[in-house]
């Protein structure tokens, strides 16, 4: 999501963020002690919400820019019931790398969102994290039973999922679709055969942000989950059928049609220097390289901030087609709150990020979308929001994007590095598929 | 240095005679004052750092098991590392080399133009500008399309000027009527004879690139004694029917058809008209073909692919040259101008051409610098980490992986494998040591 939106940019804004936490440590040091003394006064949760919590918590997350305002207005509104709260906001482009440092650092904040589970698996299997099951119930209320499995690791509840996206979305050039005479498809065979249409009408159907490997797994997992359906989907996320499974190939072959070089702007070579934001644009420019990007609902902020297409004249969007009647399933990543150190200030801003009313606040300024169908949908600010919050919220089938709750040196490297190489090749089904289970089988078995 | 000597740079002052054991410990006292805060910067920041991390390799990634050398094997049987041991061998092999060489004909070549400072400030620039910045700037510059990538760009003006771009580039046939592909020329696969109608419908041209003053489309009459027929834009909103002429599909004018006979050799041509169509006259009995040249279709540049797999490291290397031969040139320059000018004076007396005086005299003489630069550029570009990030894009980064690369990739990248990039680290150390003595004896031989 938008920690690669700049990758360039990474590496600096780790590292000043690294020099940013080293500077702070004093001060958190000095908030450890003083919340230490009020968690033996506050012992049980009922006396907690009772008596006003008090202390300085500090929270680290990627979101900067307009996200960055619109999480420190949820903050606000927490410090505004807590008023004896101090929390100190800090933004970092990469926080698994920032986070993995301060924790083999001993330094971690007190509070994360993490944008992959998979790093809260590791940091709490590595016994960084402190469980949340103080705020289960209230978890339990707004958020569907896929959502508390998503933060449970062995057994104990870590995470609790306040930002989501929806990853089943395709958006499209109105006028494109207009010039070709098509209409959104609902099912696979109507995408396919729109595409052709695109294609003679002189538009090359997908704009590929192959550069990034993560559009690449995106259109995978949504092909996988309607092809393969959902069981197959937990299983090949857990490694327990191979990828040299017939699922996985009909999957690829299905994807390979996609990814055919006169179906994506400027052909394979130039999808594969295509970043993210890119292949967004120039499906709004003039005249336009592609007709449709696949990927999830944040798009909708790039085309806003990044071009000047209007909503429904000029863009708009489409659920994910179905596949051989797989039904409405989406496919969603999220962020995840963790807590590094339990102390009654962090305890109540998790108990106050569950609740509809903080989602509710970012919601308003966009952006955003909540896993808690809880969240009144007038609150998001378009219809498209509106649709693809309440698809997130109330989806028959959710599934968690695949690659985020893989082994990082699968699912966000390996998996990345072969499905471009898939795009360069999209013929080679069997050789690719025996690389990714190679790769997976070692990421795997790494301790 | 002896106590005495010390003594004397520092008389003792008002306090009582010392002892001679007293003595040699004030000795020792005084240099381990001054040297006491580098010491402890030097323990703290690098050598407590590096044994530490000797330390940690041997620890599995999570640091809770002791694994011995086996994050060291890791190191030669991860596919990527091996692309990284190459390309840092690559790296060695090929930019101290280069980098000398090209400072070394600039500072030469710089004390004979004019603008001498001019230049040497425009080479020297790079140098001043982040080596990550550098790289954004290369990575943008590299971008293959045209439109985007400066130095596409600059050769897209040059080609433009020597081919054309054909007036359909990106049309395809609309039907299998059509054989061949657009670069080679596309031909009708049935034949045909006087009387006959040749269809030629097209495909995948936007609304906006059809050739202006086009008209409606039309299917022309046969004709007597010769071939007539159509080339149009074989589409309609919806798609239509492939191969037949229908309302909303347009002719397209200007485009150069052919006329071959069963030896495919072109006996005519001739150009369409605005609905598309076109006729040939008088044709003799037979069976021919009718064809579009690749001409037509000529495709404009599409931009060299810097950064795919195959030119990323060069490109990167390129970039790296492009910042460091300013600090070659400086360092090369500076030891030319310690040449003693009457040496090349008397040279230049005895007859040598200007190549002889540069290879036997300017060249053996700054040997000494030329090795400053050298070993500084292997020492450099062993550690090379941050243009292979800003440049490489996330498609080629594989193939342009470097050691440095890499052990940040699997450590800090969220794949928090620190005992495998602790161990890269300390083999890169290991690589450094010899490149240090080197350096060493050199400082050692200087002071001498």
């Amino acid at each position: 999501m938008r920690k690669h939106r700049f990758i360039l940019l990474a590496l600096l804004v780790a590292l000043l963020a690294v020099l940013a936490a080293g500077c702070g440590s004093d001060d958190d040091e000095g908030s450890e002690g003083g919340a230490a003394t009020t968690t033996t006064a506050a012992t049980t949760e009922e006396e907690a919400e009772d008596e006003p919590v008090s202390g300085t918590i500090s929270v680290l997350a990627v979101w900067t820019g307009a996200e960055g305002e619109a999480f420190q207005a949820v903050l606000d509104g927490f410090t505004e019931e807590n008023p004896d709260v101090t929390v100190n906001y800090k933004s970092a482009k990469e926080p698994a790398t920032v986070l993995s440092t301060a924790v083999e650092g001993g330094n971690p904040p007190d509070i994360a969102a993490l944008p992959q589970p998979g790093f809260m698996t590791d940091f709490a299997q590595r016994g960084a994290l402190k469980p949340i099951d103080f705020a289960e119930d209230a978890i339990k209320e707004g958020y569907a039973q896929s959502w508390l499995d998503l933060g449970t690791v062995d057994g104990e509840l870590y995470g609790l999922f306040f930002k989501g996206a929806n990853k089943s979305t395709v958006w499209y050039n109105v006028a494109a679709f207009e010039d070709a005479g098509v209409e959104p498809p609902e099912s696979w065979e109507d995408f396919l055969a729109a595409a052709d249409t695109l294609k003679a009408s002189g538009v090359p159907a997908y704009s590929i942000g192959g550069a990034d490997g993560w559009t690449l797994t995106d259109l995978f997992e949504n092909i996988y989950l309607r092809t393969a359906g959902p069981e197959k989907y937990d299983q090949l996320t857990a490694h327990e059928i191979p990828w040299t499974d017939a699922s996985v190939k009909e999957a690829l072959t299905e994807m390979g049609k996609v990814l055919a070089a006169d179906n994506i702007a400027g052909g394979t070579s130039s999808a594969l220097q295509t970043d993210f934001p890119t292949s967004v644009t120039q499906v709004f420019a003039d005249p336009p390289k592609a007709a449709q990007v696949l990927e999830g609902d944040f798009v909708g902020g790039v085309i806003g901030d990044e071009t000047k297409a209007v909503a429904e004249t000029d863009y708009n969007v489409f659920a994910f087609p179905e596949i051989n009647d797989s039904g409405p399933v989406v496919v969603g990543g999220g962020d995840v709150m963790v807590m590094f150190k339990d102390t009654p200030a962090g305890r109540a801003l998790i108990e106050y990020l569950a609740t509809p009313e903080a989602a509710e606040i970012w919601a308003e300024k966009g952006g955003f979308s909540s896993p808690n169908k809880n969240v009144d949908t007038e609150a998001y600010p378009d219809e498209f929001t509106k649709q693809t919050a309440s698809e997130l919220a109330n989806a028959e089938t959710f599934r968690f994007d695949m690659s985020d709750l893989m082994p990082g040196a699968f699912g966000s490297d390996a998996l990345f590095t072969l499905l471009q190489d898939f795009l360069k090749a999209p013929d080679d089904i069997d050789g690719i598929t025996q690389k990714l289970e190679r790769a997976a089988a070692s990421a795997f078995k790494t301790p | 240095m002896s106590s005495t000597g010390i003594r004397t740079e520092f008389p003792p002052g008002g306090e009582a005679p010392s002892a001679p054991s007293g003595t040699s410990w004030r000795s020792w006292l005084v240099p381990l004052g001054f040297l006491a805060p580098a010491l402890l910067l030097l323990t703290v920041w690098v050598i407590y750092p590096m044994l530490a991390t000797m330390w940690r390799s041997l620890f599995s990634d999570r640091g809770n098991e002791f694994v011995g050398i086996d994050n060291y094997e890791r190191i030669f049987t991860d596919d990527r590392l091996l692309t990284a041991l190459k390309n840092n061998a690559l790296w060695v092999l090929i930019i101290p080399a280069a980098v000398t060489a090209v400072g070394l004909i600039f500072a030469v070549l710089v004390e004979r133009v004019r603008w001498s400072v001019a230049f040497k400030i425009s080479v020297f620039i790079p140098l001043a500008v982040s080596l990550f910045a550098v790289g954004v700037i290369w990575r943008i510059m590299y971008q293959q399309d045209p439109d985007r990538g400066a130095i596409n760009a600059g050769i897209a003006a040059v080609q433009g000027v020597v081919s054309e771009e054909g007036v359909l580039s990106t049309a395809r046939p609309s039907s299998d009527a059509l054989s061949g592909t657009p670069q080679g020329g596309l031909t009708l696969t049935e034949t045909v004879g006087p009387g006959g109608v040749a269809q030629l419908g097209l495909t995948a041209i936007r609304a906006t690139e059809v050739p202006e003053g086009s008209e409606q489309a039309v299917r022309p009459e046969a004709l007597q004694g010769g071939i007539s027929g159509v080339v149009w834009r074989d589409f309609k909103p919806g798609g239509g029917t492939a191969g037949e002429v229908e309302d909303e599909e347009v002719g397209l004018p200007g485009v150069t058809v052919e006329l071959r006979d069963a030896d495919r050799k072109r006996i005519d041509s001739t150009s369409t008209g605005a609905d598309g169509t076109f006729a040939f006259e008088n044709v003799p009995a037979g069976e021919y073909r009718v064809a579009i040249g690749s001409q037509t279709f000529a495709q404009p540049f599409k931009g060299i692919n810097w950064l795919g797999d195959s030119l990323i490291t060069p490109a990167i290397m390129f970039a790296y040259i492009w910042v460091t031969a300013g600090f070659a040139m400086v360092i090369i320059g500076a030891g030319l101008a310690a040449i003693p000018r009457d040496t090349l004076e008397a040279a230049r007396t005895d007859g040598a051409t200007e190549f002889q005086v540069f290879r036997r005299i300017t060249v053996p003489l700054l040997a000494p610098v030329l090795t400053v630069v050298f070993v500084t550029q292997i020492i450099g570009v062993l550690k090379i980490f941050d243009l292979v990030l800003a440049v490489a894009p996330g498609s080629s980064q594989d193939n342009a992986a470097t050691l440095a690369f890499v052990m940040w990739q699997r450590s800090f990248s969220g794949q928090n494998a620190f005992g495998l990039g602790a161990a890269i680290s300390t083999f890169l150390l290991l690589l450094f040591i010899p490149f240090l003595v080197i350096n060493v004896r050199r400082f050692r031989a200087e002071a001498r």
